[in-house]
C-alpha cells in the first residue's frame, strides 16, 4: 500500500531552490532510507511529510505530497502531525518529567484520564526499549537519562500518540554503537505498526536497516530502489560514488 | 622591552578598579541611608499619620500609597506586556507594522519621566476625567514600566531553544499549546527579571506621579482609586524641600523606607526566579 505519494515537489528557501522536481512514493510498513551528503536535502525533505518547514518564514513550496490520498495540504496541521510523527537529529526531551515527557502529545490531544495515559506510557517505552531501565524512574528529570535513553525516550514520545509514519532525522548521530544498535533494533520492530523514513548520514545504517533507500544529490532524487541493489548494482554511478564513500 | 605579563597585570588592575567603583556608590548609599534612617525607625513612625506639618509623627499613609500606586501599575502593565511580548516573539512576522511597534517600544523607553507625568495629567486626570486619583498614578506609572517589562519577557521568551517548540510542534500541540505548556513556563525567569526592574522603577519615580496622584499633605489613607494619596518619593521630596526645619533623620528614615520596600518586593521576586530556575536543566 502507497503511504506518502510525492508529485513534482519542489521547495525553495528564499531564493535556495532546496528540493528539485522530486516524485516519488513512500509504502506502509517500510523502513524507507534516505542517503546523501550534505546540503542535499534529506532533512527538507523529511521536514516537509509532516509540515514543519512551514516555520520557517522564506519556505515556498509547490508540487503535491498526498498521505493515504489526502492532499496534505487540505489536512489540519496538527492532524497531520499526529498522524506524522517525528524523531530529532539530537534527543531533545522536553524539560519535564520522564513521564510528563512521554504522555506531552498525549495531554496537548486533550487525554486526561490518568489511566490512560500510564497505559499509554507503558505501552511507549517498551515499545522504545526503554521501559525496564526508567519504570522505577519516571518523574525524574528526563536529563538525568543517558543521551541513549533520551533518544529512546523520544521515540517513545511520539509513539505515544500513535502515529501511522515515524520520520527519523540522523537518529544516531550523537550516540554511541550501542545505544544506535538498540535505537536500529527498535526501528525494525517497529515497521510492523508504522512506516518509517529514515534520514541518515550513516551509510551503513541504511544498509542495515531500510528496505529501500533513496539517495538524494543537490535536491535531486538520484536513485530510489530495494536497499540491496542500491548497495549492490547501483543505475547510476554517483550513488555508487557515494556509498564508496568516493565523495560527501 | 614589553613584557606580557606585566601588561596584564596593569589590564587586569584596570578591569578590576573599574569593577570595584561600581559596587563602591552603591555600598555607600546603603551604608549612609542605614547610618542616618534607621535611628528614625520605629513602630510610630512606620504605622503612624504625618503630624505637626510633617515634621513629626509617621509615614504610614505615604507608604500605603506607594505600595497601592505600584500594584496597580504591575495589574495593568504586566498583563498587557506579557500578552504583547508573546506576539511579538511567537506570532509576529518581520514587515513594516512590526518593525515599526519595536521600534515605538525602544522609544517609549527613552520618553523622560517628567514627560509621562505631563501626559498622564493630560490624559487620564483631565481627559478622562479620572482626577489627580491612584487610578491616574498607577495608569501613568503603569505605561511608564511597558517597555521594561515588553523588552525583558520577550528576551525571555526568545530564549527559550527553538527545539523545544519543534518538538512540541511536531507532536501535534497547536502553536498556542506549545507556547502555553512549553515556552512560557520557561520563561518565567526572565519575565520576573522585567517587572523586577519595573517595580523598582515604579517605586522610586516621583515625576510621573506628581501630577497625576501625589498629593502634598494627606493625613489619612485613600478611600478608593479615586482618591488621591501620598507616596514616598514624592513625600521625601517635599519634606527635603518644601517643609522647613524638617529633622534630617526624618528624611533619612523616609528614604530608608522606600529603599527598603524596593528591596524588598525584589527579594521576593528573586527568591521566586531562583526557585523556577532551579527547575530549568538544559
Amino acid at each position: 500500500m502507497v503511504k506518502f505519494e510525492i508529485h513534482d515537489l519542489n521547495i525553495w528557501f528564499g531564493s535556495v531552490h532546496a528540493i528539485k522536481h522530486i516524485n516519488m512514493e513512500i509504502q506502509s510498513n517500510e523502513i524507507l532510507s534516505v542517503i546523501g551528503p550534505a546540503n542535499s536535502g534529506k532533512t527538507t525533505f523529511l521536514r516537509m511529510l509532516n509540515r514543519l518547514n512551514d516555520l520557517n518564514q522564506n519556505f515556498k513550496m509547490n508540487g503535491e505530497v498526498r498521505l493515504d490520498n489526502e492532499d496534505i495540504k487540505n489536512i489540519d496541521m496538527e492532524l497531520l502531525r499526529k498522524r506524522v510523527g517525528m524523531v530529532f537529529a539530537l534527543p531533545l526531551p522536553l524539560p519535564l518529567s520522564i513521564f510528563d515527557n512521554v504522555v506531552y502529545g498525549l495531554r496537548m490531544h486533550g487525554i486526561k484520564n490518568k489511566k490512560v495515559l500510564e497505559e499509554r506510557a507503558e505501552e511507549s517505552l517498551k515499545e522504545a526499549y526503554l521501559w525496564e531501565e526508567v519504570k522505577d524512574r519516571l518523574s525524574e528529570s528526563a536529563f538525568k537519562l543517558s543521551g541513549g535513553q533520551q533518544q529512546r525516550l523520544c521515540i517513545a514520545r511520539t509513539l505515544a500518540v500513535e502515529p501511522e509514519v515515524i520520520l527519523f532525522d540522523e537518529p544516531c548521530s550523537g550516540l554511541d554503537p550501542i545505544s544506535t544498535a538498540k535505537v536500529e533494533d527498535a526501528m525494525v520492530k517497529l515497521k510492523e505498526k508504522y512506516t518509517l523514513v529514515l534520514v541518515t548520514n550513516n551509510v551503513k545504517q541504511a544498509a542495515r536497516v531500510g528496505d529501500r533507500t533513496a539517495f538524494f544529490l543537490s535536491g535531486e532524487l538520484i536513485e530510489l530502489d530495494k536497499t540491496d541493489k542500491i548497495f549492490t548494482a547501483p543505475q547510476d554511478k554517483r550513488t555508487d560514488g557515494y556509498i564508496r564513500g568516493k565523495f560527501g | 622591552m614589553k613584557n606580557p605579563y606585566r601588561t596584564q597585570n596593569i589590564a587586569f588592575f584596570f578591569l578590576f578598579l573599574a569593577t570595584l567603583l561600581i559596587v563602591v556608590p552603591v555600598g555607600l548609599i546603603i551604608v549612609i541611608i542605614i547610618q542616618k534612617g534607621l535611628p528614625a525607625i520605629n513602630w510610630q513612625f512606620l504605622s503612624d499619620i504625618p503630624r505637626q506639618g510633617m515634621r513629626a509623627g509617621g509615614i504610614f499613609p505615604a507608604i500605603v500609597g506607594t505600595v497601592y500606586l505600584v500594584t496597580g501599575a504591575i495589574i495593568l502593565a504586566l498583563p498587557i506586556g506579557l500578552l504583547a511580548a508573546i506576539y511579538l516573539s511567537e506570532y509576529s512576522k518581520d514587515n513594516l507594522l512590526n518593525r515599526l511597534i519595536k521600534l515605538a517600544i525602544v522609544n517609549l523607553a527613552g520618553v523622560p519621566s517628567v514627560v509621562y507625568g505631563l501626559f498622564g495629567l493630560a490624559l487620564f486626570v483631565v481627559f478622562f476625567k479620572f482626577g489627580a486619583s491612584i487610578l491616574s498614578g498607577s495608569l501613568t506609572l503603569g505605561i511608564m514600566i511597558l517597555p521594561v517589562i515588553i523588552t525583558t519577557s520577550r528576551e525571555a521568551l526568545e530564549s527559550v531553544p527553538q527545539s523545544f517548540r519543534e518538538v512540541s510542534l511536531s507532536l501535534g500541540a497547536s502553536k498556542w499549546q506549545t507556547i502555553r505548556h512549553i515556552v512560557l513556563p520557561n520563561a518565567i525567569p526572565g519575565i520576573l527579571t522585567g517587572t523586577i526592574l519595573g517595580l523598582g522603577r515604579a517605586a522610586g519615580e516621583t515625576a510621573p506621579i506628581l501630577f497625576t496622584v501625589a498629593a502634598f499633605y494627606l493625613p489619612r489613607l485613600p478611600n478608593s482609586i479615586f482618591d488621591q494619596a501620598m507616596a514616598l518619593p514624592y513625600h521625601l521630596y517635599v519634606i527635603s524641600t518644601q517643609v522647613p526645619n524638617v529633622a534630617e533623620k526624618i528624611r533619612y528614615g523616609t528614604a530608608f523606607v522606600l529603599l527598603a520596600l524596593v528591596l524588598i518586593m525584589n527579594l521576593v521576586a528573586i527568591i521566586i526566579r531562583y526557585k523556577f530556575r532551579k527547575r530549568k536543566k538544559w
